[in-house]
């Protein structure tokens, strides 16, 4: 398990290989399949993830250690983190739109996804578990996001291949794509304990 | 729509893990035994039915543009609710359930449910679509939950009894793969499956 006094390089191999968000600790899951079917719109959405990630841990540990626990009203933290998230990506999606029209038509259409993305609660909530400082928290957070890319990209490599593979009838679809990641996360597994992690 | 139908859709033909899948990542994140499924379960569907009846209770009170932001806050309400209960009064299980608690608030199924169903339509008819969705949610994370105990660990617990023990009775060794999460993609993969066929038959 992650905790404060690790150093920032064992924190980025927990969050990027050992532990990696989709394939081990299953977040993320509905983009993870949803939009896996081309390499370059992978990328696309797994930029858009680190960007969404690092912004809305940075809020939520303000949030959590600034007004929840100082006022005592730690109660609110679900219904607090998942309101400033929701905020947070209409305004980024707001700025982006203003200032960076090529950005936003890379990332358009993926960021509004990312709301309902459970990786990014999921980790918010993650990092005030795991009583994380701040800059550890934006190491964490970019961590997890990258190892969310580097997995949906491989995923989307793989897939690219099944479009033209000859499979079964009954396990077209869906049911291959959830075997497949079964045996994606099978190699994964074998970073378990990797550096006693 | 009667709501013997309503229920039924909820439960089989619309289940919303096996055929529409949607709400996937509780399902094989806690449907490492049977014990945990269940329980997973029973806490989504609390949350479901009750974010149902409160959005179709108050479906003339909301205003359109700012339905999604309320939804929000209703259901994020009764998963704290269900947080502080599971914590004070069920200590295992909310161990070993952990972060997924929270994260029912961004279970695509209950906010699915509050946008198409609850919003729209009475209140009884709101009760038995959450009632039919968590039962039908509920089944397919026990089903998960019972197989991969039964492959992996040759066991299946129930409220923290062990119902029956292969691995004593015959000369069985547990893939141990089956509980790990690889054993999740793999089990959801073929139950997906076998659902396909079963409907294609009937």
């Amino acid at each position: 398990m992650i905790d404060n006094q690790m150093t920032w390089y064992m924190i980025v191999l927990s969050a990027l290989l050992v532990n990696n968000i989709v394939l081990i600790r299953f977040l993320a899951l509905c983009s993870f399949f949803g939009v896996s079917n081309r390499i370059e719109i992978s990328l696309s959405m797994g930029m858009a993830v680190v960007f969404v990630m690092t912004l809305a841990s940075a809020a939520s540990w303000i949030i959590w250690y600034f007004f929840l626990l100082p006022l005592k009203i730690e109660f609110l933290r679900t219904a607090s983190f998942i309101l400033v998230i929701a905020t947070l990506v209409q305004l980024v999606e707001m700025y982006i739109k203003k200032t960076a029209p090529a950005l936003y038509n890379a990332l358009g259409i993926y960021l509004p996804l990312i709301t309902t993305n459970c990786a990014v609660l999921g980790v918010a909530i993650l990092l005030i578990d795991y009583r994380l400082g701040f800059f550890n928290s934006i190491i964490y957070s970019i961590s997890v996001a990258a190892g969310y890319t580097l997995s949906i990209i491989l995923f989307a490599g793989i897939r690219e291949r099944l479009e033209i593979a000859p499979i079964p009838a009954i396990l077209k679809g869906s049911p291959i794509i959830f075997i497949t990641a079964g045996i994606m996360s099978l190699a994964f597994l074998g970073f378990a304990h990797l550096f006693g992690l | 729509m009667d709501n013997w139908k309503i229920f039924t859709n909820g439960l089989l033909r619309e289940n919303p893990v096996l055929v529409l899948i949607i709400g996937l990542c509780p399902v094989l994140a806690t449907g490492s035994s049977m014990n945990d499924g269940f329980g997973m379960g029973v806490a989504t569907t609390f949350v479901l039915v009750s974010s149902n009846l409160l959005i179709s209770l108050l479906r003339n009170y909301i205003p359109n543009s700012i339905r999604l932001p309320v939804f929000i806050v209703i259901i994020s309400t009764f998963v704290t609710i269900v947080d502080y209960v599971m914590h004070a009064y069920m200590v295992e299980l909310y161990a070993s359930l952990g972060i997924f608690i929270p994260l029912i608030v961004v279970n695509c199924i209950i906010l699915g449910r509050a946008e198409a169903f609850a919003y729209k339509n009475s209140v009884t008819s709101s009760l038995i679509d959450g009632i039919g969705m968590g039962a039908g949610f509920t089944l397919a994370i026990t089903m998960l939950g019972a197989i991969r105990e039964l492959i992996g660990n040759g066991t299946l617990t129930f409220f923290n009894r062990e119902l029956f023990n292969i691995s004593t009775s015959l000369n069985f060794q547990p893939a141990l793969v089956f509980i790990m999460p690889p054993g999740a993609f793999i089990v959801i993969g073929f139950m997906i499956a076998g659902v396909r066929w079963i409907l294609k038959k009937v």
